[in-house]
Order: C-alpha cells, then structure tokens, then sequence
C-alpha cells in the first residue's frame, strides 16, 4: 500500500477556440500539461502556435472553450485572480521583447516592483543572481539595443524567471539563435525543469530542439484547424499513426 | 523546333514575349535547340516560364530535352506549385463597394474599442488620484521636460507669427474706423480665448501626439505592450497615464506662454506699425483682460491635452505587428488628434458663448 497523491494537470484546455482577428485559427482543443512536463506545442507555419500561446497566457480571450490553470478556470476569473495566475507564469516572447528604454536590470526589476515588496539592495541582488544564471553577469546597466539578439533572448528569460513562475511559456525559443547558443538554451530549460520543477510550455518548429527536450506536446494542423496527435515528440516521430505528423517530425522523409 | 541563341543576361532585358506567341499559334509541339547559346540566367528561365504557361494553357506540348539540365531543372521547381501557408489569407482588395463597406465597418468596430480605451483611461486617472497607480514616477520627468520645455521654441515661433497676423489683418479693419487701439482688445481676447490653445494643441499633436503613437506603436511591434500584460501590468496605467498626465500638465502651461507671446507680437505690430504707444497697448490690454478669458482658454487647453494624449496612445495600442503600421499609427495619430481638437474645439466655443461666459 502507498500513499497515492492525485496530482491534477498543471494545465488544463478544454474545447478551446482561437481565433485571430476575426477568423478561427484552431477550434475544439482539448489537452492538459502535466506539472514539471515540457510541453511543445508543433506544427507548421502559420497553424496558429503561437496565436495558441497568446490564449494560454491570457493576452487574448477564447471565442470557446476554457483555460484552466491550477484547478482555477483562467479564462473566466476575476480580474485579481488573473493577476494571481500571471504573477505564477513567465513569458519568453520570440523577439525577447524587453523593454527598450530601461536597461537590462530595470527591465528585469519591473516584475519584482510590481509584485513583491523587496528592498532595493535584495532586488540588486536577485537581478545580479537571474542575470548569471543566463550567462549575462555583469550586463545590469545594458540597454536592450547594445546587447546581440540571442543576449536579449536570455535577458528576456531572465526577465521571465525573475519571480520563479511555476509555469514559463517560451514562443519559438530557438528562433535566431545560432545552434551553439539554442543548445544552451536547450539546457538551461532542461535545469529550470530538473531544479525547479518548472512547467515548460514551449511553441516551436525547431526539430532538433522539439526532440531533445519535449517530453509531451501537441501537433497543430492549419488544414483541419485542430490538433492532429498529442504525446512525446520522440514518440510520435516513431509511432505517430498519421503521416503528416511523422514527415514533419522526420524532415519530409519517413 | 525553337532556336535559342547568344547570352541570356538580365542587364541586357528580357525579350518580349510576344511577337513569338503570335508565331507559335499554328505548331502544336515545341523542341529547343541551344546549340549556339551562350551565358544564360534568370532572364532565360523567366521567358520560358511565360514561354510554358501559354503553351500550358494552349495546348502545346513541349519537349524540354534541348535545353541545358540546369534550365530545365530550374522549370520544373518553379511550376510545382507550393501549399500556401494559410489557405484563408486574401490580400486582394475587393471591389469600390466592398472597400467602402469595409472601412463602414472598421469605423463600428472602432468605436466601442475607442470607447473603451478612454474609459479605461478615466478609471486609472482616478486611481492616480487614490494613489494607486501603477508607473514609474521617473518617466514622467522625462515625459514632462520633451512635451514642455523642448516645444517651447516651436511654441514661440508659432505663436509669435500667428499674433502677428491677427494684429495685422485686425489693424487693418480697425483702421477704416480709426480705432486702431482695439488691436490691443482684438488681439488678447482672440489669442486667450481661442488662437494660443488652438495652436499649441496642434503643434503638440504634430509633435508629442506623433511621438507617442510611434513609440507605443514599436512596442507593440516588439511585444514590449504583450510583456507588460503578461507581467500583470496594465498598458493603460503603465503607459497612457503618464502621457495623459503629462498633457494635461503641459498644454495649459504651453498655451498660457503662447498667449503672452502672442500678445507681445501684436504689441510690436501695434507700436512699428500703427503708432500706438507700448503704454498704452498695455494699458488696453490690462482693461479688457479678465480672469475668465485666461479660464476659458486654460480649460480649452486642458481638453486639448486629452484629446491629444488619448489619440497618440490609443493609435499606439491598436498599431499593427510591421514597420508600415508604425508609419500608419503616427499620421492617423495626428489625424485623429486634430479631428478631436477641432471638434472639441467648436463645440467649446459654441457652449462659452451660450452660456455667456
């Protein structure tokens, strides 16, 4: 006999529509991330990934359907408890996105201010800390415009990790990055995984990065406008029972 | 049987295809032969693309063995047509009617967003009041010093000029009366009143209403406005307050020393041109100057300063994911600006006057 603890879904779609602008991109999505999975959400371009990810973090409301994260439905909360539910996620957007008129620390401040009540010194000191764990030490009073694209890209994961969400969502992680430093982002998820137990929701197309480290996910179709396979990457790459599936995952051959 | 001979250069041109076409119609069957061809490149393949599309479309068959492997390998890659990526993008503009519907309907869905947003402007003004918004109190320093002090040589020669013209085209009227010491009344009561807020409100849409559509704009390109949502910050407190503030701040200022100025323009003009003592001038304009023109000018500047925050933001905000739709939300920016001013502008006008104020 054990003792058995039920762990619900960290996330939880159900019947989920997305639409952009006013046409549907995705309709009926029904899945659920596991805690501390690394969930990729695949397919090809324009079949609306990353339009799925802006629904996930709530940037855009559903037509249908609902978000659950944490047993609380997201989609309809009251406005404080979505604020609750934010505070718990990070967002690494594709183009870093960070704030091009503060520099590298006060970018990654604004977080901390907004949501904890930390003195200068402690935030000095975390910002110091999150900056080194993505191999910027030392860069605090760099503006966004001084620094390459893939620095940005870790500036802005440092931004997205500053208040240690449970869940990080990643929009098309690897986008221009050369593979040296895509390999490193690769494992620095992979730690953010093992030591935090982070929930890892990724968008990509980025093959070998989608093997390496997803462990569950879902595949995107723009023709039918649904999910085509759900499971592992690696797993479906093998065992995929539709085709489509498996020639994207084998580069077109099967 | 085609003979294709010399160099297939782009810097020489394609040739036309049509005086062959008109030759073609009676064969029903092509062959190349390239023998005597020399340097080919795109400009080759592009006319036999044209080449194989009419014949495609005539019925010709046509045998590509006499043309080099390259050619033909290039022929076949670019007739295979490739999936579009997204079988619902249409970017053909419709037909006149269609526009005009579709424009019809943006201007409705436009609205309850415009709506919208200065609601939502209004409730975080509210919450600046109860000390509970959320911005940087250090933006709105520099806010404050680029939409004040650094407009204030634009303001100056503006205003300037402007008092100027009124005191030149009034004199001129007052003059058939001989009444020329009302250029003093004509010229303090049109800048106060009217004229100095009128002109700063549209030199500050040009400048400052432009500059924050632009930048709200390129971070909404750059997902900087989606980051702030995802962090729990409201683009509206984070962003429009501090410009909204810093409006309603500066435009009654900005206007208040446009006025001066314009009246010191039209006391120039009144004293070079039309013998009229400084003294005297001063004296005019004191007697007819009244706290409640300064009011009504400063209120008018205030819903200026609105109008023209609201505009440049919200253009900002809505501003689409390209280069282009940056360029496109600053001059709707101003556009919108200026509509709001001058409507607000007649609107106020027309209500002072009926109330006698």
């Amino acid at each position: 006999m054990g003792i058995y603890v039920e762990q619900s879904p960290h996330i939880q779609v159900r019947h989920l529509s997305t639409s952009y602008g006013e046409h549907i991109v995705q309709q009926d999505l029904n899945f659920s991330v596991q805690r501390g999975d690394i969930f990729i959400i695949m397919g090809g371009s324009g079949c609306g990934k990353t339009t799925l990810l802006r629904h996930l973090i709530g940037l855009k409301r559903p037509l249908q359907g609902e978000v659950v994260i944490n047993n609380i439905n997201f989609t309809d909360a009251a406005a404080e408890q979505q604020r609750q539910i934010k505070r718990s996620m990070g967002v690494l957007f594709q183009s870093g996105a960070l704030f091009s008129s503060m520099t590298l620390a006060e970018n990654i401040a604004l977080p901390l201010k907004e949501h904890t009540t930390l003195s200068d010194g402690e935030m000095s000191d975390l910002i110091a800390y999150k900056l080194a764990l993505v191999g910027l030490a030392g860069c605090e009073e760099l503006y966004p415009a001084e620094i390459s694209g893939g620095m940005q890209k870790r500036a802005g994961l440092a931004r997205a990790m500053a208040l240690d969400p449970e869940i990080l969502f990643f929009d098309e992680p690897s986008a221009g990055l050369d593979p040296l430093n895509s390999r490193r982002l690769d494992e620095l998820i992979l730690e953010l995984r093992e030591n935090l137990g982070t929930t890892i929701v990724i968008v990509s197309h980025e093959l070998a990065s989608i093997l390496a480290i997803g462990n569950n996910g879902i595949f995107l179709d723009a023709e039918s406008k649904t999910m085509i396979a759900s499971g592992g990457p690696a797993y479906l790459k093998q065992h995929s029972s539709d085709k489509r599936v498996r020639a994207f995952l084998n580069r077109g051959g099967d | 049987m085609l003979q294709l001979t010399g160099e297939w250069l782009l810097q020489r041109g394609i040739p036309s295809i049509q005086p062959l076409l008109e030759q073609l119609s009676d064969y029903r069957s092509l062959h190349f032969n390239t023998q005597s061809m020399g340097h080919w490149d795109s400009s080759l393949t592009a006319f036999l693309l044209q080449l194989q599309r009419y014949c495609l479309a005539n019925g010709v068959s046509v045998n590509y063995q006499g043309l080099p492997s390259g050619v033909q390998r290039l022929l076949t890659l670019a007739m295979t047509t490739h999936q579009r990526d997204d079988p619902n993008l249409n970017t053909a503009p419709g037909s006149l009617l269609n526009q005009v519907g579709e424009s019809t309907l943006n201007l409705w869905y436009d609205a309850p967003q415009t709506l919208r947003f200065i609601g939502g402007s209004a409730v975080a003004l509210a919450n600046t009041v109860r000390g509970r918004a959320h911005f940087r109190r250090e933006d709105i320093g520099l806010l404050l010093q680029d939409a004040g002090p650094r407009a204030l040589p634009i303001v100056s020669l503006i205003s300037f000029l402007v008092g100027m013209i009124l005191a030149y085209m009034g004199a001129s009227q007052l003059a058939l009366f001989g009444a020329e010491i009302y250029i003093a009344d004509l010229v303090g009561i049109g800048m106060v009143r009217e004229v100095g807020a009128l002109m700063t409100a549209i030199i500050i849409a040009g400048r400052t209403g432009a500059s924050y559509a632009a930048e709200i704009g390129t971070m909404q390109v750059n997902e900087e406005i989606d980051a702030l949502r995802t962090l729990g910050i409201s683009p509206i407190e984070y962003l429009v307050l501090p410009r909204l503030i810093t409006l309603i701040i500066m435009v009654p200022l900005l206007t208040l020393y446009a006025d001066l100025v314009g009246i010191l323009a039209g006391m120039m003009v009144a004293v070079t041109a039309f013998n009229i003592s400084v003294f005297e001038y001063y004296v005019q304009t004191l007697h007819i100057m009244d706290i409640n023109h300064i009011l009504v000018g400063l209120s008018k500047a205030l819903v200026y300063g609105i109008c023209i925050a609201i505009a440049g933001c919200l253009r900002g905000i809505q501003c689409g994911r390209s280069a282009a739709a940056v360029g496109q939300a600053t001059t709707s920016a101003v556009v919108t600006s200026i509509i709001y001013v001058v409507v607000s502008a007649s609107v106020m006008t027309v209500l002072y006057q009926k109330l006698g104020i």
